[in-house]
């Protein structure tokens, strides 16, 4: 993936933190990168694998998950069912040889605006390392 | 140490004559084991309450036409059976039934459940088959000198929990060169003794696991590590995983015959994933093609996340898969990793709760501060 080309991300924000988080990055200015896609639900835990799953079968170069930092929970306890998901995910992943940077998880509250812009910003320049996701040109899914 | 008894009888003849003498003297009301059906080879597993119809009963034959965890949730799903049982299952099948029965998919409180060490089961198309009888007793030598037949399953072949935990009472198949013989039986709960009586046979002090069953443990790891190198290898990523399961007919066979599987209504089974050809515009539009009706890996990686955790590694799913996919060496590869990462042994304790369902705060605490 050369410089110019915008990767596809699709992130899943949870309403109460990370998509606050980003909210507050917007209105404070800061710079986002186009690439992400948000989809906002009410809760990590509200994340299905499948939804992560299909994203990236549908071609999507990389999945952020977001959600509240441990502890910090609207619903108490739905970030670690995410978590476990996540790892559950990464673990599939791995052990099939597809490539596992192409999913996230990142814990943002709602006022760390800074730290949304900073793993936003991070996460797409590895995404625009790894290329574009070979499920894009994959037709017998 | 559990409480052994040595029977002077070939295994078959021996635990078939104590299971019935078991329902003569009525300590029990029902047999869950399996029968043969006619004389042309088919077994299936049956409830069995007459003596009569018990001299069908063929408990050890080394075939599965069914997971029996599952068999087993079928009729305990909305409680324990009214009249105490003996159930004969091969170990991960006792696995998968405590599997369910975590799920609240069954009940193991009047059931006497008889396991074995197991020397696997035969693939599914040899029933049937008219050399079955002689495969069956060239299965029963290999069983004797502790090899591994290679007439079973794969998943058989690199099982290496083939000892049985949660076994009221194990039968000691593996490595004991005189099977014809004689044979252990183990009593290993206060359950399972109460009915030590009835074996008629000299008491005897024992280990179940000796050194041939440690070889051959040895020897199936070993064959483990190999199968899974073969089946996927990790660098060849989307491309070989396509392939593997292009052949894939999306019967849904390997999720419907899957003791893990439970859900009456599969997400898979539903119409969620599929969409009007209006909305399938943007995937032609980059791609210029799609398989039809696609999500075929949508639906072997959807369903690893939901049971390959818990996967007890029967074979079912391979042995029914009709254009040969190893799908149970995949899972099994994807859930031994699974498991070891957190730390879960599928079928080990009742009131261990299935990773999905649970979590610890202070677990990969790494994660998600980056």
């Amino acid at each position: 993936m050369n410089n110019k080309q915008i990767p596809n991300i699709i992130g899943f924000l949870c309403n109460w933190c990370s998509y606050t988080g980003a909210d507050l990055a917007g209105t404070s200015r800061m710079k986002i990168p186009p690439s992400l896609k948000t989809i906002r639900v009410m809760c990590s835990g509200r994340i299905d694998p499948l939804f992560v799953l299909k994203s990236f079968l549908k071609g999507a170069d990389g999945v952020m998950m977001m959600g509240c930092h441990p502890g910090d929970c609207h619903y108490q306890k739905g970030n670690y069912n995410a978590r476990r998901r996540y790892v559950m995910l990464n673990d599939i992943f791995k052990t099939l040889g597809l490539e596992e940077k192409r999913i996230g998880l990142w814990w943002v509250s709602a006022s760390e605006a800074s730290r949304f812009a900073k793993v936003t910003n991070e996460y797409n320049e590895e995404v625009k390392k790894l290329g574009t996701n070979p499920a894009k040109e994959e037709i017998f899914l | 140490m559990a409480k052994a008894v040595k029977i002077k009888k070939n295994v078959e003849e021996g635990l078939f004559d104590f299971l019935k003498s078991l329902l003569e003297t009525e300590k029990i009301k029902g047999v869950f084991t399996l029968k043969k059906m006619d004389d042309n080879g088919a077994v299936s597993y049956s409830l069995i309450t007459s003596p009569d119809e018990f001299k069908k009963a063929v408990p050890l034959y080394p075939f599965m036409p069914v997971n029996a965890g599952k068999a087993l949730s079928s009729f305990t799903l909305l409680g324990k059976t009214e009249e105490p049982i003996a159930a004969v299952l091969r170990p991960c099948e006792l696995r998968a039934f405590v599997e369910l029965i975590k799920r609240a998919q069954g009940d193991v409180e009047n059931i006497l459940i008889i396991s074995l060490s197991c020397g696997g089961v035969l693939s599914l198309n040899l029933m049937g088959d008219k050399d079955q009888e002689s495969t069956v007793s060239k299965y029963w030598e290999s069983v004797k000198k502790a090899e591994i037949s290679p007439d079973t399953r794969e998943t058989c072949q690199f099982c290496e929990n083939f000892l049985p935990i949660n076994a009221d009472i194990t039968v000691a198949a593996v490595g004991n060169k005189d099977l014809d013989k004689e044979f252990t039986l183990f009593f290993n709960t206060p359950k399972g003794e109460e009915f030590s009586k009835e074996a008629s046979g000299s008491s005897v002090s024992e280990e179940i696991e000796t050194k041939e069953i440690n070889d051959f443990k040895k020897k199936r790891e070993e064959l483990k590590e190999k199968f899974f190198k073969e089946t996927q290898s990790e660098d060849t990523g989307l491309k070989s995983l396509v392939n593997i399961f292009a052949p894939c007919l999306g019967c849904h066979g390997c999720s419907h015959v899957c003791p893990i599987c439970y859900c009456t209504l599969c997400e898979f089974d539903s119409k969620t994933h599929n969409y009007p050809t209006s909305s399938l515009g943007s995937d032609l539009m980059v791609k210029g093609g799609l398989k039809v009706p696609s999500g075929n890996l949508l639906f072997h990686l959807g369903r690893m996340t939901h049971m390959a955790v818990s996967c007890v590694s029967c074979g079912m799913c391979s042995d029914v898969c009709p254009v040969n996919i190893p799908v149970a060496t995949i899972f099994s590869k994807v859930g031994s990793s699974l498991q070891k990462e957190f730390d879960y042994f599928p079928g080990k304790d009742i009131e261990e709760p299935a990773p999905q369902g649970t979590y610890k705060e202070d677990e990969f605490t790494k994660i998600g501060e980056q």
